[in-house]
């Protein structure tokens, strides 16, 4: 089955990217988290993402397109990154998401992909 | 409809059920899906039964009905490719050719049931109704939450399982420890739903609906299969002991001519079967060399220590009252405040009783709705010498007692008591 791992950060957690001595460290984690994922052979797809303050939000209301500086909600915790895993079970894939740096500082939630709908008949 | 047949699918559905949806569940990944095929079998087993005859093999032809089902789910849903289905697929017998034994999946199911991923509130009540085949409605007593909460949880519940894809083999190492303890209160509920709902000649209570002894009979032997996979684990060995120092007396709470409601300490021991309260000893002591004290086992010494009454003739109180000190340690439970307190007034004097109900009234707001409080209350007023004050506990405690049984013997016993 194919799981979401979502990495939430807290905004001082972000801030050590920019932290010229704690950069490394902070880049290190993840290098080594994502390192042994992909080693492991479990991952499909991922990405890191810019912190919320490159974010954009839209929405359209009543016809009129609304365009919001900043993400979709205040909140503690904010977006850092994602991957998409195959793992045998939500056991497994939970086991990778309580490896990721972000579940220290942070929190990592765990979705299953929808799978396909299945094939028109015929 | 013959009775006969009505009799025969009903037997296997008490005996069978929860093996059949355990072993369905494990094949299939999908609890829900498992239970409506497994209900649809029974349904067409009352439809084909009286036709064809009760087959040699009921449980086999429930299986095989139930694995239909979920192929034809399945055929619909597309999922051929499924790895589930060709497990199914791959053992097709004729419904009425005996299968060998299924293997237990049930203890499976239920270390499943107590997954982390799962809302903790409703581990034991899921273990309940996929194990024991319990409705919400008969389980919601027993966790003081109203039926249609626990409903919904449920389905909640049995949905996630199916699509997050939760790991149906059991855990290991220290998350087995945490599991494990979800799995023994389980049990140990399921044991109190009997329990509440027996009367005295073992039929159930009509507004509880559960055959009182079958459920107490299904936690036996779901303690015994724990405590003997278990066998380093010591609160299963312990929960196990309790189970069968309670089993032991349970015939002796009703008198044998009467019916009516006969409290522990006035019960006549040659009523109680010596046998289970040998095992129960041996049980404990095994719990006890494996030096890991908890909940379960000081529950279970407390039971053994009222047992020693059959061979003394008294009750030791003042190793119960050091009993119940200990277990509020590790479980400061109400019922455990309760139970001290009675154990304390026997012991030391009713005031001192009195005065640990006191406290415990004044830290706990629950403590004022709950009926045994104020029985405990009644009880040492009574050897306090003060029969108003008791016949008015009483009165509180007769409101809030859900067993008529319990009622009238408090009745009875504090009119005598205040006349």
């Amino acid at each position: 089955m194919q799981y979401m791992l979502i990495y939430s950060e807290p905004l001082d957690t972000f801030a050590l990217r920019d932290d010229s001595a704690q950069a490394p460290a902070y880049w290190g984690a993840w290098n080594a988290y994502i390192g042994s994922m992909a080693q492991a052979g479990v991952m499909i797809s991922g990405n890191g993402l810019q912190p919320p303050h490159a974010a954009t939000t839209v929405r359209i209301r009543d016809g009129r397109r609304q365009v919001q500086d900043g993400p979709f909600a205040d909140s503690k915790e904010h977006l850092g990154g994602y991957v998409v895993i195959e793992v045998p079970s939500l056991d497994v894939a939970l086991d990778w998401a309580a490896r990721s740096p972000s579940a220290l500082s942070g929190s990592t939630e765990v979705r299953p992909v929808l799978p396909p709908p299945p094939a028109p008949a015929g | 409809m013959s009775q006969a047949v009505r009799t025969a699918v009903e037997t296997a559905a008490r005996e069978a059920y929860g093996r059949l949806l355990a072993w369905l569940a494990f094949q299939w990944r999908d609890v829900a899906a498992a239970e409506d095929a497994l209900a649809d079998a029974f349904v067409a087993a009352l439809r084909t039964w009286p036709v064809n005859g009760v087959p040699a093999a009921p449980e086999a032809w429930l299986m095989t009905a139930a694995k239909r089902n979920l192929l034809q789910l399945a055929r619909h849903q597309r999922l051929r490719s499924d790895p589930a289905v060709t497990v199914l697929l791959g053992d097709d017998s004729a419904p009425d050719v005996g299968l060998p034994p299924l293997p237990d999946a049930r203890l499976k199911l239920m270390f499943v049931c107590a997954h982390p991923a799962l809302d903790g509130s409703v581990h034991a009540a899921l273990m309940l109704q996929t194990v024991l085949g319990l409705e919400a409605r008969q389980i919601a007593p027993a966790f003081l939450i109203p039926p249609a909460t626990l409903a919904q949880r449920l389905v909640r519940a049995k949905k996630k399982i199916r699509d997050a894809g939760l790991r149906f083999e059991e855990p290991e190492g220290p998350e087995l420890a945490e599991r494990l303890d979800a799995v023994l209160e389980a049990i140990y509920a399921a044991y109190g739903l009997g329990w509440d709902a027996a009367g005295p000649d073992g039929t159930p209570a009509p507004e509880a609906g559960i055959a009182a002894d079958d459920l107490s009979q299904e936690a036996i032997y779901l303690a015994r299969l724990v405590a003997g996979l278990m066998p380093a684990n010591a609160e299963a060995q312990g929960l196990l002991a309790l189970l069968l120092f309670c089993e032991a007396r349970r015939s002796a709470r009703f008198d044998a001519v009467t019916g009516a409601f006969v409290p522990l300490h006035e019960q006549d021991t040659a009523r109680w079967q010596r046998a289970l309260i040998v095992e129960a000893d041996q049980c404990l002591w095994q719990a006890s060399a494996l030096r890991s004290p908890g909940a379960f086992q000081f529950e279970a010494a407390i039971q053994s220590a009222h047992c020693q009454r059959a061979s003394t003739g008294q009750v030791p109180w003042t190793a119960i009252a050091t009993l119940y000190s200990r277990l509020l340690h590790v479980a400061p439970t109400i019922g455990a405040r309760v139970g001290q307190a009675v154990a304390v007034g026997e012991a030391s004097g009713a005031d001192a009783g009195l005065r640990l109900l006191d406290a415990l009234i004044a830290s706990v707001d629950a403590s004022g709705d709950y009926q045994p409080y104020w029985a405990a209350r009644a009880h040492l007023l009574v050897r306090a010498g003060l029969p108003n004050e008791a016949a008015a506990a009483a009165r509180r405690a007769i409101d809030l007692s859900r067993a008529p049984l319990l009622r009238d013997w408090l009745a009875r016993r504090y009119r005598i008591a205040t006349a």
